[in-house]
């Protein structure tokens, strides 16, 4: 197995992306106007559990800006802050930068100050936040209590801690206060300071221990507690019984009993308190360095002067544990100079000190410590608590039962499948070629084998399959981006976010829709002015739907702007020569002009939408997922791009066809209509281009031979077989082919990870025979063929 | 000593990393979700000792303590709250609600192992 | 996987070939499998060297014709011919030789950076050099014989 930790990290990564969608789920609900408490604490979360696992992996700037980000959120949620629209912008922006962070963490590229920078900035205009001090990450050796120390302003984030109240107890000794008398800050210097002596010293600690009923409330065990000082080193432990109350007097769920404790140790101080950590507060405790003069034994501590019985320690689990060696019964004093400097404060449990101490009476001397366990007391003396109210109303959504697998075995299960598919199709083959008839029990178990195999080919492919609402998500973020850059309030409205789509469709549609969004808010939606002068509402709509439609996903990109404006469109494309001048165009041909390569140009297009990207490229892009798209425009309601896209792209419906000796897949969703050619369909508009007459239009002829390099072109095309490949656009193709032979499904295979990219050619497949079969990519080989043809047979393609 | 540890945590790859840390230091890790997962796992199970996160959706983790608290046969068990917050404030708040003692995220392995035996043995 | 037999550090195991009616090696580490040749299944537009892809239990293996690759005199395609399927950084490949002649492993020291005169295309594609029986094995560069990814030859 791999390093459970990179398996930890990989998955933390993916539980990120999933609270980034909660986080946006969130803050659409806010922006809504829809979010109740329990929203915004999801809006929490995620950002707060983002930042633990990142801490976790040493992410420190990934924290850092989720840190920032989560002290406002707590603004939010405890109502410090009410956000308003615009506090929610920033919140999206955050939400965005977080995403970025994650992902570059993820990716493990630079994360730049200019990533979050003017987000951060925008957030502490917002709330007034301060820098802080940075915030440790990283693990540190020295012990949690000195973590603790130095972290104790950053949890609040909002600011400094109250004042420590340290009310003037009338502890066992002044010394104990004098760590906590000083800012918070000095602390570290003490306690190297103490390390300092410690190490000069060499000897080890005496630590008298004090437990308050709370502590044992608390579930701490002082028992476990010397355990782990045992562990540290050479431990004696005196139970000083000189406080427990006459038998009718004790009370259960108080402690009586204090010790006092000798360590002899080389380890710090520091580790000795962490020791103590959880029961600070619980207890009276003193810790201090054990000297010569100590161990002369010229100074006497509080409360160690009083009868004592010494109780060995419990041997426990460990049978490492060595005689213990006893120092002088006399309980080692410390001198005052060296007393403690860094005793724990005492202000969680301020009566403790001034508790009445009982008379003394005989203390089982070597009973093990055995903690009341004071369950009423402890229900008590706890807050009480809105706990179970505390379950939200409306329950958050509960995850179904997943999963989770590694893509790549996903992946071989869907090769596998393909290569079944092939198999079958191999042995379809042979039985045809045996010449079986088709009743025979061959075929027909074939045909049951064929329909299994389809039906195992479905359900793997939906294993692959995704909600798009990730993607949907992202597009929320450009219409923001967008729609600022421009000016324009925009809303982003989805529908159909669950519906599933193969993972790669979903990574690769999110260029061209990523283009298409900024093109609707850029070019399809009026300007603000002009929309309030028309009598729409100021905020314009971009909607974004996705749904299954017929064995495909359609997804549709519709703003309610003014639609295309076509006259201006015609003008524009017949300026540039991509359609003469007299050619007569139906509204939807015009509005496929906007596909055209060559169509949009950097005169034209905003600085937005730019990019020098094209529409064309957004419709190449879908014709390489084996997609389609599509226009419709309402001249003042606005236009709608549907883009329609196979289920998988692992398989490809085909037809297969033979040119030149070779096989060759053309995709069937390419193919308009096949037809023979006759004489007269064909004309030649120069000496090497020839176009073929199709009902009234023109659409030149390509020798599919002949663009491939396979062969020079034919003298005559008279009789031969072509196929009319093309789009709804108009951008059309006649392709000549020897042949055709089949249509089939075809399981693909790419080509660009074995060998690289081959103009004209999508991917490749295994035919029945075992050959491998190319898959043409026509429209590359269409705009491969208009490089050479120039444009004179595609403006006349258009004037069809 | 072998402990039997109830981790609660909304994070799946804080769980992961819990997991991890116990399982490899001997002790046998139970997990939940959130609270009210906690509680339903405490039906089954009797830990040594519970670990829980403090933000977690439906009950949280002063809820899921006050509510372990309450019930008899779970007083005693000692809790550890894990939390980035290592606020004093957080800490009164968790030992008001009934907690034991606190592991500060992220925490290192080989001190929460430490933290379990300083509250559980 | 098969468990290759550690060589001291100072030996490398080739294996040699004949192509164009000359000695060449490439490092065994690098080798997958041998196997005939096959109908290869030609690509528009690749270099001449290309022989086209072939499938090889259902993955796209790209074949180059290592003589054409090399410059090298071309011989008749034959039933003889041999694939070397070479493994380089991820990407997989066949290499059409005339003949698979023999695993040698020779002592790093024996090897021999070319000689740095030739303007020959092929000293390109020579990374060592080294004698064996009085013949001259040349070590190929697989990195300059691999054809350049996402190539698009027009």
């Amino acid at each position: 197995m791999s390093d459970p930790m990179a398996e930890i990290r990989a998955s933390f990564f993916i539980e990120c992306e999933e609270l980034l969608e909660s986080l946006q789920d969130g803050l659409q609900m806010m922006d809504d106007g829809e979010s109740d408490s329990e929203t915004i604490n999801i809006v929490f979360r995620a950002v707060h559990s983002i930042k633990g696992g990142a801490g976790a992996f040493g992410l420190n700037d990934l924290v850092h800006f989720a840190h920032r980000f989560e002290t406002a959120m707590d603004e939010v949620r405890t109502g410090r802050f009410v956000p308003d629209g615009e506090a929610i912008k920033i919140f999206f922006a955050c939400a965005d930068v977080l995403g970025d962070l994650v992902r570059a963490s993820r990716d493990e590229t630079p994360i730049l100050d200019e990533m979050t920078a003017p987000v951060l900035d925008s957030l502490e205009r917002l709330v007034g936040m301060e820098e802080e001090v940075e915030e440790e990450v990283e693990f540190v050796p020295a012990g949690i209590a000195l973590d603790l120390g130095g972290l104790g302003d950053l949890g609040g984030g909002m600011g400094d801690l109250p004042p420590l109240d340290l009310p003037a107890l009338d502890m066992p000794s002044p010394d104990l206060l004098s760590a906590d008398g000083l800012p918070e800050g000095s602390e570290t210097p003490d306690v190297a300071g103490d390390n300092d002596a410690q190490a000069a010293l060499g000897k080890g600690f005496k630590i008298h221990f004090l437990p308050e009923p709370a502590l044992f409330i608390s579930g701490n065990e002082p028992l476990y507690l010397f355990r782990a000082l045992r562990d540290l080193g050479d431990l004696t432990v005196r139970c000083d019984t000189s406080r427990l109350p006459a038998a009718e007097a004790l009370a259960a769920e108080t402690g009586y009993l204090s010790w006092s404790l000798v360590l002899l140790t080389e380890e710090p101080e520091t580790a000795v308190r962490d020791v103590f950590e959880f029961v600070d507060g619980l207890c009276v405790l003193t810790i201090e360095p054990i000297t010569n003069a100590a161990l002369d034994g010229s100074m006497a501590l509080p409360d160690l002067d009083v009868p004592s019985a010494q109780i060995p320690l419990a041997p426990g689990d460990s049978a490492e544990t060595a005689p213990v060696e006893t120092i002088a019964a006399e309980a080692p004093p410390s001198s005052p100079a060296q007393a403690a400097p860094a005793a724990l404060p005492d202000r969680l449990a301020p009566g403790a000190a001034a508790a009445p101490i009982p008379a003394p009476i005989p203390a089982p001397a070597a009973a093990p410590v055995a903690p009341p366990a004071p369950i009423e007391s402890a229900a008590e003396s706890t807050e009480p608590s809105d706990a179970p109210s505390r379950e939200a109303k409306n329950a958050p959504t509960q995850p179904r039962a997943t999963v989770r697998v590694d893509l790549e075995r996903v992946d071989r299960l869907v090769n596998l499948v393909g290569e079944l598919v092939i198999n079958q199709a191999m042995l379809s083959q042979s039985v045809t070629e045996a010449g079986l008839p088709a009743n025979s029990a061959v075929s027909t178990g074939l045909e049951e084998f064929l329909q299994l195999t389809r039906d195992i080919q479905e359900s793997v492919m939906m294993i692959r399959a995704q909600p798009i609402k990730s993607l949907f998500q992202r597009m929320g973020r450009i219409v923001r981006e967008a729609s600022a850059a421009v000016n324009k309030d925009v809303r982003l409205h989805t529908d159909g976010e669950n519906t599933e789509v193969d993972k790669t469709v979903i990574e690769r549609l999110a260029d061209p829709l990523t283009h298409m969004i900024r093109n609707a808010v850029d070019h399809g939606l009026e300007t603000t002015e002009k929309r309030v002068a028309s009598g729409k509402p100021r905020n314009g709509h971009v909607t974004l739907t996705a749904q299954h439609r017929s064995g495909r996903i359609v997804i549709d990109v519709s703003d309610d702007g003014g639609g295309i404006n076509r006259p201006r469109v015609l003008e524009k494309a017949i300026e540039k020569g991509l359609v003469s001048p007299e050619a007569q165009l139906s509204d939807g041909e015009i509005d496929n002009l906007l596909f055209l390569p060559g169509f949009s140009t950097a005169a034209e297009v905003s600085a937005l939408s730019g990019r020098g990207v094209g529409m064309d490229v957004v419709k190449s892009s879908i014709q390489s997922l084996g997609g389609r798209i599509a226009i419709t425009s309402v001249e003042g309601k606005g236009t709608t791009f549907s883009i329609s896209l196979p289920l998988t792209l692992a398989v490809l419906d085909g037809m297969v066809v033979r040119v030149a000796g070779e096989t060759l897949v053309v995709p069937l969703n390419a193919i308009l209509e096949t037809l023979t050619l006759t004489d007269d369909d064909i004309k030649q508009l120069g000496p090497e281009t020839h176009v073929v007459q199709l009902r009234g239009g023109f659409v030149p002829l390509l020798d599919l031979g002949a663009e491939l390099g396979y062969r020079t072109p034919e003298q005559s095309y008279v009789g031969g077989i072509v196929l009319l490949i093309g789009q709804e656009d108009g951008h059309r193709a006649a392709l000549v082919v020897d042949a055709i032979e089949d249509q089939r499904q075809v399981v693909i295979k790419g080509l660009e990870g074995s060998y690289g990219r081959v103009p004209g050619i999508a991917a490749a497949t295994i035919l029945g025979d075992g050959q491998i079969a190319l898959i043409l990519d026509p429209m590359d080989l269409i705009s491969q063929a208009s490089g050479r043809t120039k444009d004179r047979s595609l403006s006349l393609s258009h004037a069809g | 000593m072998s402990l039997e540890v109830l981790a609660v945590d909304d994070s799946r790859t804080m769980r992961d990393m819990l997991n991890l840390a116990l399982s490899s230091a001997g002790f046998t890790a139970h997990l939940a979700d959130d609270g009210l997962h906690g509680l339903e796992v405490l039906e089954d199970i009797e830990p040594d000792v519970i670990i829980t996160d403090i933000n977690m959706p439906r009950l949280d983790g002063f809820g899921f303590i006050d509510a372990v608290r309450r019930e008899e046969k779970w007083a005693r068990i000692p809790i550890l709250v894990l939390t980035t917050e290592s606020a004093d404030e957080l800490k009164a708040k968790a030992r008001a609600a009934g907690a034991t003692g606190w592991i500060v995220k992220p925490f290192d392995p080989a001190k929460l192992v430490k933290a379990l035996q300083m509250v559980a043995g | 996987m098969n468990d290759i037999t550690k060589q001291p550090d100072s030996a490398i195991e080739l294996l040699s070939f004949r192509v164009g009616g000359q000695d060449y090696s490439v490092d065994i580490m690098s080798v997958r499998e041998i196997r005939g040749s096959a109908k290869a299944t030609s690509l528009p537009h690749a270099p001449a060297f290309v022989r086209g892809v072939i499938n090889l239990r259902g993955t796209v293996l790209p074949i180059i014709d290592l003589a054409a690759r090399l410059g090298l005199e071309t011989g008749q395609d034959t039933e003889r011919n041999v694939i070397i399927v070479v493994d380089l950084g991820g990407r997989t490949a066949g290499l059409m030789v005339d003949a698979v002649s023999d695993i040698l492993a020779i002592p790093t020291d024996e090897m021999q950076p070319p000689p740095d005169l030739a303007a020959d295309d092929a000293r390109t594609f020579v990374s060592a050099l080294t004698i064996v029986d009085g013949r001259m094995i040349r070590v190929l560069d697989l990195n300059a014989v691999m054809p350049p990814q996402g190539e698009e030859a027009a």
